[in-house]
């Protein structure tokens, strides 16, 4: 089917669709008039039940925890899937190697190279915090993650190509990517030995407030943080270093 | 009715993003737009969990019982996003194979199939 047919197909059938989705939302109950009964339920228990100020993640990591679980292992196999496709090939994997050097040097003001570095360790300060205060505050582990998984790249940003290398190419990102993932399955089923039902919050909750509270809620936290920074790490590590390569072979 | 508006912009942007992944010539534009259309859900889903008055529900620092919007919607708005961007990684990993493999990224010339 050439672009044009295509495209009046789709005019056609989208103008349809249009008017089911006008028809549908006008039932819908208008924008601030909120009657679902979860949200209220939820709000006015979570507190208590779970002792975790943070509502959003009381829901994530508890009360619909399995999901989170699903949802975890979808991030997992995507960055797997990423890995998969840019898998190196024996032939190649050695003349990188001999590049490392090269790769040292590429063009960088000073003014960018200090300011990045001096970021650098406060991005990693607030990723810690984020990820370990989820059950307090806004934020959690799925945020954490991103936070700390981006401050390697301010490296590269740098130029400092080489030590971004090392820390993003080192064994601890896989074991952080599978430990964190694995974590999270290991509690839940620790939770099955200590006889309740898989993924119920069994640790003692503590004192809300407090940064220990809130039981397995901020322990799965934690874990997600740590399996998001291994996987976002790796993502941004394959990716770069494609684009270092292509560079590479236009100077070659 | 005017109240009904934030639902037909999510259903505006749904659209688009699908006017977008059916006539689009390139592959990471493509993928861009599966983003766009994407984030209707997010405009859909805080609109379904909005109530008048309402703030953020996290109760750090406000007493039990204050008028807050949905916590489910947001719950699951979140792990959406990062989903979201691991997926489009992994979009975008198949769209540099296919430039490697076919030497194109239109999808209408992408019609190699060798076993």
């Amino acid at each position: 089917m050439n672009l044009r047919a295509r495209t009046t197909l789709f005019l056609v059938s989208a103008a349809a669709l249009a008017v089911i989705f006008v028809l549908a939302f006008l039932d819908l109950p208008p924008m601030g008039d909120y009657r679902g009964p979860y949200g209220y339920v939820v709000t006015q228990v979570a507190v208590y039940e779970r002792h975790a100020t943070d509502v959003v993640n009381a829901i994530n990591y508890d009360y619909r925890a399995f999901d989170t679980l699903g949802e975890e292992f979808i991030l997992f196999a995507a960055v797997l899937g990423v890995l998969l496709l840019f898998r190196p090939d024996d032939k190649k994997g050695h003349k990188r190697n001999s590049n490392a050097q090269e790769q040292d040097e590429l063009p960088v003001s000073d003014a960018l190279r200090i300011s990045t570095q001096a970021i650098m360790g406060l991005m990693i300060v607030f990723g810690f915090y984020i990820a370990t205060h989820g059950q307090l505050t806004p934020g959690s582990g799925f945020q954490g993650g991103v936070i700390l998984a981006s401050a390697p790249i301010l490296l590269y940003l740098a130029g400092n190509v080489g030590a971004f290398e090392k820390i993003t190419s080192s064994a601890l990102v896989k074991v952080a990517e599978c430990g964190g993932a694995g974590g999270y399955a290991i509690i839940g089923i620790s939770a099955l030995l200590a006889g309740t039902h898989f993924l119920t919050n069994f640790v003692p909750l503590g004192t809300t407030g407090d940064l220990f509270s809130s039981g397995t809620i901020a322990v799965i936290s934690v874990c997600v943080g740590v399996e998001v920074t291994g996987g976002f790490v790796q993502l941004t590590q394959i990716y770069l270093r494609k684009i270092v390569e292509a560079e590479l072979r236009k100077k070659s | 009715m005017i109240l009904h508006v934030p639902y037909f912009i999510a259903a505006w942007i749904f659209l688009w993003g699908l006017y977008g992944i059916v006539t689009s010539k390139n592959l990471v534009h493509q993928v861009v737009c599966l983003a766009v259309l994407q984030t209707s859900t997010y405009v859909l889903l805080l609109t379904v969990g909005y109530k008048v008055g309402g703030t953020a529900p996290v109760f750090a620092d406000i007493p039990v019982g204050t008028t807050v919007v949905d916590p489910l919607v947001q719950a699951l708005m979140l792990t959406d996003i990062v989903v979201e961007a691991t997926v489009a990684a992994l979009l975008l990993a198949m769209v540099v194979k296919a430039n490697e493999l076919a030497n194109t990224i239109d999808p209408e010339e992408l019609r190699i199939l060798t076993g």
